[in-house]
């Protein structure tokens, strides 16, 4: 009779980490920060079909790095709760926290219980009223959730990206200077980026019920201008 | 309620009404019981197409039997950005079909990453009349107008519908409910091949006036409490209502010219 190879808990959780995190750094890195109308999300991305940044719900949105099938279908299944609960209750009803929660115990279900843990990183951001409601929940691989209301940097290389938006972000920052700063800062000092190679979209409070919108053309040349 | 993850055998893609069957079987969300009279009507609804878009509107009055029930029910919705629903028929089973309706144009946006085309958007309430076809049997019957905007053709666009789900696409305008065979004539006779903005306004709010005379579930302009119908136009800006101060000043120059014309 042959014995089971035995594999200590820890070692187990530290290879599956090591894999998840592994997936996830071979990516680029994306943001999401707060400016003084709401939420950028932005992400290098030279696809203009599979997305990084979705929307959620009216003042609901997501982003993700890492298996593209892997976070659009937690993506999908975001909306689809959301919806159902919008549905079943009321719109002023669903929120970030809730979501954010969801998403964490699927992550950590998969973490601990599947063959493999899921390579993802993901976002929820949710704006309020005021720029003081606005915020961020960054959700890892395994399950763990934070929040800020700030700016949250996920994907490869997320630290020196993360770097560069803390020397220079401050609340109450313009469109145009939010662009500028996380587009500089996910590019690096070496490159810039063109408008093709760029995904950037917003929840906006002026944006009506509805806050998300995809900035393109000219809108987005004129804001990398 | 946990997040709704599906295999892909199972998985209903971006159909909001297909997630509804799958997380509440048992629960047909358009099938109801009948009460016969004493359910809430909602009825005339007229659509025009005029000059680079659509126009719809629809009367306030809802009815229980030969009671009013509402004064200022509103019975055209915006569908999602560039088109509009017009309900008319039982209330509660059209209230629900139109937030079923924009529900599911959003929801397949939001999933799919772009809208569905117009006629998708018909189609798709086509389908959920046909579901409602065994409650309207019962006597609660739904039947919208729907109306939009087509970008590629610059265009405005009409469908009509029956209770059995049949679609019907117009070329110039449309109506329906109880008021609709006086509302349609006042139309007719007025519309012109390449309509103005503003003529269609006029007209629409001549057409309910109109049956609003000839039909007691029509409700007609409420000077007394300033309730004028709903009136949007849809086209490349979107669906947009026109504003009650404009409706107060048409109604009162056709209710000048009605006047004239009866001689006092």
């Amino acid at each position: 009779m042959t014995m089971p190879m035995y594999v200590s808990p820890e070692q187990l959780m530290k290879d599956r980490a090591d894999y998840a995190r592994k997936g996830i750094a071979r990516g680029k890195a994306a943001a999401a920060c707060t400016y003084s109308e709401g939420v950028l999300l932005c992400a290098e991305n030279p696809s203009n079909t599979l997305r990084k940044a979705g929307e959620i719900y009216d003042k609901i949105g997501f982003m993700g790095v890492g298996k593209y099938s892997e976070f659009d279908q937690l993506r999908i299944a975001g909306i689809r709760h959301a919806d159902l609960k919008g549905y079943s209750f009321s719109r002023d009803d669903v929120d970030a926290r809730w979501l954010a929660n969801q998403y964490a115990q699927i992550l950590g279900q998969y973490f601990t219980h599947e063959m493999k843990p899921l390579e993802v990183e993901m976002i929820v951001a949710e704006i309020g009223d005021s720029s003081q409601e606005d915020q961020l929940f960054h959700l890892l691989y395994d399950g763990t959730v934070m929040d800020t209301s700030s700016f949250v940097v996920i994907g490869g290389e997320a630290d020196l990206v993360r770097e560069k938006i803390e020397q220079d972000w401050k609340s109450g920052l313009s469109l145009q200077e939010i662009v500028k700063l996380t587009t500089s800062a996910l590019s690096g000092p070496d490159r810039s980026f063109s408008p093709d190679e760029l995904e950037i979209a917003v929840l906006s409070r002026g944006n009506g019920r509805r806050a998300f919108n995809r900035i393109e053309g000219e809108e987005l040349n004129g804001l990398l201008a | 309620m946990t997040l709704p993850i599906f295999t892909p055998s199972e998985d209903p893609g971006p159909s909001f009404f297909g997630l509804l069957q799958k997380v509440t079987p048992n629960q047909k969300p358009l099938e109801r019981i009948g009460e016969g009279n004493s359910v809430t009507h909602g009825t005339t609804i007229v659509a025009i197409r005029y000059e680079g878009g659509v126009l719809m509107a629809g009367d306030r009055r809802a009815t229980s039997g030969n009671l009013i029930s509402h004064r200022t029910m509103e019975k055209v919705f915006p569908a999602d950005a560039f088109s509009g629903v017009g309900i008319s028929g039982a209330a509660g089973p059209a209230m629900e079909m139109v937030r079923l309706f924009q529900l599911q144009l959003e929801h397949y946006e939001k999933v799919e990453g772009s809208p569905l085309s117009l006629d998708g958007k018909a189609n798709q309430l086509s389908l959920m009349l046909k579901g409602n076809l065994p409650s309207a049997m019962q006597g609660l019957g739904v039947i919208p107008i729907f109306a939009g905007y087509e970008e590629k053709t610059g265009q405005g666009r009409l469908f009509q519908f029956d209770i059995t789900g049949g679609r019907y696409e117009e070329k110039d305008f449309v109506a329906t409910g109880s008021g609709s065979l006086h509302a349609s004539t006042v139309v007719k006779l007025r519309h012109s091949v390449s309509l103005e903005l503003g003529e269609a306004i006029s007209i629409s709010l001549e057409a309910l006036l109109e049956a609003s005379e000839e039909d007691s579930a029509t409700g007609g302009p409420d000077i007394l409490r300033g309730i004028f119908p709903v009136v949007a136009k849809i086209d490349s800006d979107g669906f947009e209502r026109i504003p009650d101060g404009d409706l107060a000043d048409r109604t009162e120059s056709i209710i000048q010219s009605m006047s004239q014309r009866s001689g006092s």
